[in-house]
């Protein structure tokens, strides 16, 4: 089968030519992994910002305080209210006795202060506890709570919800402009690795034309030759990416200095990191030498 | 119809000289022609028309039935398929072995091995150098790396072989060698041969037929020609 044939020799000869200019090969394996080992470890952040901001994103709630007017009628009126809003998620209600008791049980002094009021004199309010889907409206979804009839108050934390949701956006972002300016840097050394091994082949490259070789058949090699470069750059990443971030969790027994910043489990994410990194090494290897295929193999 | 036909050829490069003017020839299946004339007088530009390294800015240019004048890039290397140039500066790869030299020619068409094997040894012979088959081409004489390159023109078994200066390095006794491979290939194999040559003592020699280029133009068209006038 002479496709078939030609291909195997194409990648033979991808192979032949990253060895013969072993250390110019060696040179841009080491800068693609040096790239690609930040490029992983800026996604592992990147994973584990996203888990961080939806697990606060969960603890994010909004407190009503309903009137102590309110029937409990009305009460209910409120709760269901409430649960026919889009953006609301779970509502959970909870007694001012409820209340009471859980600030009793906390500490002595709320149990001293509290034993003088008896179920009738209470001065806490009933509550109703609101999730949210989406954090970005919570305000707009307080607002609209607000207006319902014997709410008195309605409390969420502004300010420093929309504070850290902005702060974690920021983060992500610079996150994926690295990623992407080290994955184009990382294309450009390919690119010109594959260029001078275009340079070095030049005397072949001008006899193959002369003994009748298609154009792709000489431009194919230098393709898998920068595949096989990009992809020998994924290795050392990986590795460092698999086994440190691993070693790293159990070191800091899952969590970052505090239980509130907690690490994502490598097992969720160690096949998601190995994927991506080789996606990008392959795909930035390809990329990079058909750029120099283009500019440089003039046939 | 003729195997290679030039049709009011005209080549004038981009620096303003007028390579070839008016070029009116043609050439039979198994014929041997040598081009011949001074420095500068079109020799080399002629034999690049016939593999289409370049094009006639006027004029065609037919080789086989295929128009070579108006060849895509894409698709040159369908010419070169049917034929085989041998140059003076021998262009083979140093860091291959003869065998893999000639063998060259045959990977990039994706044959398969035993049928490779088989038409290198068979150019090798031709040629006279079976036996340094395993030979790197720094450890062959001039005359020798020649042949290689000669094996390597003829092993697609072209119908043209095209040589450019091929003796223009090699001593007379050497020279006369290499022009007995040639006149053999194209004895036994019928291949058509085109020589553009300096050498006037194998032109004389030879007897064969000779066109004459001065200053771009085809001046003479004799057969069983010679060098001198």
């Amino acid at each position: 089968m002479k496709p078939i044939r030609i291909f195997f020799r194409s990648i033979s000869e991808a192979f032949k030519s990253v060895f013969r200019n072993f250390s110019l090969s060696l040179a841009s394996i080491s800068c693609i992994s040096i790239t690609l080992i930040l490029v992983a470890v800026s996604v592992i952040l990147s994973y584990n910002v996203n888990s961080f901001t939806s697990d606060i994103e969960k603890d994010v709630t909004i407190v009503v305080f309903v009137d102590n007017t309110a029937t409990s009628e009305e009460s209910d009126l409120i709760g269901k209210t409430i649960n026919n809003i889009a953006n609301v998620t779970e509502v959970y209600f909870q007694s001012k006795q409820d209340i009471k008791a859980d600030m009793e049980a906390e500490s002595d002094t709320f149990e001293a202060i509290l034993k003088e009021y008896d179920a009738e004199t209470n001065p806490l309010q009933d509550t109703y506890l609101v999730k949210v889907s989406d954090i970005e409206k919570i305000g707009d979804t307080a607002k609209e709570i607000k207006k319902i009839e014997k709410v008195e108050l309605v409390k969420y934390g502004e300010g420093m919800v929309e504070e850290l949701v902005n702060i974690f956006d920021i983060v992500k972002n610079i996150t994926y402009i690295v990623v992407v300016a080290l994955i184009v840097v990382t294309a450009f050394l390919i690119s010109n690795t594959i260029k001078i091994t275009i340079q070095n082949r030049k005397r072949e490259i001008e006899i193959m034309r002369l003994v009748g070789a298609s154009n792709s058949y000489i431009k194919i090699p230098f393709f898998f030759e920068g595949i096989i470069l990009g992809f020998l750059g994924t290795v050392l990443p990986i590795l460092i990416c698999c086994f440190g971030y691993a070693y790293l969790y159990d070191i800091l027994g899952g969590k970052l200095f505090t239980e509130i910043i907690k690490l994502v489990n490598p097992d969720l994410i160690i096949y998601n990191i190995v994927l991506i990194t080789l996606l990008i090494g392959v795909v930035v290897g390809a990329l990079g030498s058909y750029r120099a295929v283009r500019r440089h193999l003039k046939i | 119809m003729e195997l290679i036909y030039f049709k009011n050829v005209y080549k004038q490069y981009k620096n303003g000289v007028n390579a070839l003017v008016d070029v009116n020839l043609a050439i039979e299946k198994g014929d041997f022609v040598f081009v011949i004339g001074a420095s500068g007088s079109g020799k080399s530009t002629l034999i690049k028309l016939l593999y289409r390294e370049e094009k006639p800015t006027r004029g065609d240019v037919y080789i086989g039935g295929i128009k070579v004048s108006k060849l895509r890039n894409r698709k040159v290397y369908k010419l070169r398929r049917k034929l085989g140039i041998v140059f003076q500066d021998y262009k083979l790869l140093p860091k291959k072995t003869v065998y893999e030299n000639v063998a060259f020619a045959l990977l990039v068409y994706g044959l398969k091995e035993t049928e490779i094997r088989k038409r290198v040894l068979k150019a090798l012979d031709q040629v006279g150098l079976k036996g340094k088959y395993r030979s790197y081409p720094d450890q062959l004489s001039g005359g020798e790396q020649q042949r290689v390159s000669i094996a390597r023109a003829i092993v697609n078994n072209p119908k043209v072989l095209i040589c450019d200066e091929p003796t223009g390095n090699l001593d007379p006794e050497t020279s006369k060698e290499i022009m007995d491979v040639i006149e053999s290939i194209n004895k036994e194999w019928g291949t058509t041969i085109i020589m553009a040559t300096h050498d006037k003592d194998i032109v004389n020699r030879m007897k064969k037929r000779v066109l004459l280029l001065d200053k771009g133009m085809l001046v003479s068209n004799k057969e069983k020609g010679g060098y001198s006038k």
